[in-house]
């Protein structure tokens, strides 16, 4: 088995409905991403999941040097940001790409997939 | 002589696609697959030219590239846990010296053809990896520099590789779309052969003829799939005219070729494939394509050619396929019922004033209706568009005949 990042991009301003366009369509988009959540829990590839703040919550900081130096704001500047993420565990990338496309359609975003490295 | 370097080769390249496959289910890594095989072509160089070429030669191989592989494999093991960890997750399939072999290609071909790869690397990798092309001769086909083509396909292994990209042929629902890639993929390759986007070589016959082969094979694979035989049919039917497209470096459109330099053998082998096909009665793009084209190779002269057949296929595979290429296509065979007035009003609709072909499609009808600067016009657009040199001598000579 392999674990797969699964980011869901959206645009970095949001409205006040999260970009759904409406309260009823945040709700249904909530929804079925609960719903596609308890499926990947049933199908046994969940591992962690969550919804992000907005970028503009977000702060930056720098480590390296004597003292940290912080920053407001996300690390790039983009019109699109991560608005969430699935960490699954799939047994290969057809599987993650085809749970990525329910994800996809579940929470109304585009998905990338990127196979991690490890994980600790 | 039987075992010398030159049959060594030949029979390596033709091994090559199913030893790598048969490798890469084995030991589920593509590196570790193409070092194994170079290494067994090393051994077949120093023993072969000796003992002679083995009755079995690719079994022969098989098994001594397969040893090469564990050997390193132990190698690694020694130094490298993790590497090793990632090859005994694959290694779940026994192997079988006499079993699942064209299966592996099969598995292979949709590998290389995944859609998580880009469509520039599938090409590459399928013609590295099965068709057993080296990276320069890649590079050579594609004009890129070798180091870039290189770069593309380690890059494609790489991810293969840490994504998972699987090996195994797509079922159910999945196999028409995955297979759909896969043709693409084919009728690519044989297109760049074809018609060579360059302004090396204007006919690349390695390219059309690993192109062929590769979907002789497929179709060995998947005997009941009619795109698979549609794809062959098609390509049988644009190979056997091969020889007769090209004379003193122009190109000879399909109209003024001399069909006695037509390939009757092949001909018969698509015709068969189209009736094949329309008895399965399932039509696809590839078929309707495939049809077309035995209509033209029916004709005994252009003159006798069925229009009205050809119209009414373009017009079937305008419902599958609305493209803007399809109905330039069709444009050019309704010329020949309805005459190019009509069909120019057609082609003008079109927006693809970037591709050279609209321009040369557009450039005839004009030159047909008299319209002699315009058409001079589209000529000198056309040969600006494209770089192949027997097109360019073509378009050139028509050009240069308008008064």
């Amino acid at each position: 088995m392999t674990h797969y990042l699964l980011t869901v991009h959206g645009p970095a301003e949001m409205d006040e409905f999260g970009n759904y366009g409406s309260k009823e369509e945040m709700e249904e988009a909530f929804a079925t991403t609960g719903a596609f959540n308890e499926k990947l829990h049933a199908d046994g590839y969940w591992v962690f999941a969550g919804g992000l703040q907005s970028a503009s919550t977000a702060t930056v900081v720098d480590g390296q040097g004597e003292t940290p130096v912080v920053t407001d704001g996300p690390y790039l500047e983009t019109k699109e940001v991560i608005g969430g993420f699935w960490v699954i565990d799939a047994p290969d990338l057809d599987v993650a790409l085809k749970l990525a496309a329910e994800g996809s359609k579940a929470c109304r975003g585009k998905v990338e997939v990127r196979p991690f490295d490890g994980l600790a | 002589m039987p075992g010398g370097t030159a049959a060594v080769e030949r029979v390596f390249r033709e091994e090559y696609g199913r030893l790598i496959a048969s490798l890469v289910r084995r030991f589920g890594d593509i590196d570790i697959a193409e070092e194994a095989a170079g290494e067994a072509l090393v051994a077949a160089l120093e023993k072969w030219p000796e003992s002679g070429v083995p009755p079995n030669p690719g079994g022969w191989l098989t098994i001594t590239a397969g040893n090469r592989a564990i050997d390193r494999i132990r190698r690694e093991k020694q130094r490298d846990a993790k590497h090793q960890a990632a090859f005994m997750h694959y290694d779940d399939t026994p192997h079988e010296p006499t079993g699942p072999v064209e299966d592996d290609r099969l598995r292979l071909l949709f590998t290389c053809c995944h859609p998580a790869l880009a469509p520039e690397a599938r090409i590459a990798l399928t013609l590295r990896l099965l068709g057993g092309l080296t990276v320069p001769e890649i590079a050579q086909a594609f004009l890129v520099p070798e180091t870039t083509m290189a770069q593309r396909i380690t890059r494609a292994k790489k991810k293969i590789a840490a994504a998972k990209v699987p090996y195994r042929v797509p079922e159910g629902a999945d196999l028409p779309e995955r297979l759909g890639g896969v043709l693409a993929v084919l009728f690519l390759v044989f297109n760049e052969g074809y018609l060579a986007t360059g302004d090396g070589d204007p006919v690349r016959a390695e390219l059309t003829g690993e192109a062929v082969r590769l979907t002789r094979v497929l179709r060995r694979l998947l005997p009941e799939e009619p795109e698979v035989a549609g794809l062959l049919g098609l390509l049988l039917l644009i190979e056997a005219r091969r020889e007769a497209r090209v004379r003193n470096g122009q190109l000879v459109p399909l109209g003024e070729q001399d069909r006695v330099g037509w390939h009757r053998g092949l001909i018969a082998e698509g015709h068969d494939l189209v009736r094949e096909c329309l008895a399965i009665n399932r039509p696809g793009r590839y078929q309707i394509l495939a049809a077309i084209n035995a209509v033209h190779t029916d004709a005994p002269n252009a003159s006798d050619t069925d229009w009205s057949q050809v119209v009414a296929l373009y017009d079937q595979l305008t419902r599958l396929d609305p493209s803007p290429i399809v109905a330039l296509n069709r444009a050019v065979a309704v010329a020949e019922l309805d005459g190019p007035k009509v069909a120019l009003t057609l082609i003008d609709r079109l927006p693809l004033t970037g591709y050279h072909a609209w321009h040369v499609a557009r450039a005839d009808m004009l030159r047909r209706l008299g319209r002699t600067a315009e058409a001079k016009d589209s000529y000198d657009a056309a040969i600006a568009a494209t770089q192949n040199s027997a097109e360019r001598a073509y378009l050139s000579r028509k050009r240069g005949e308008l008064v």
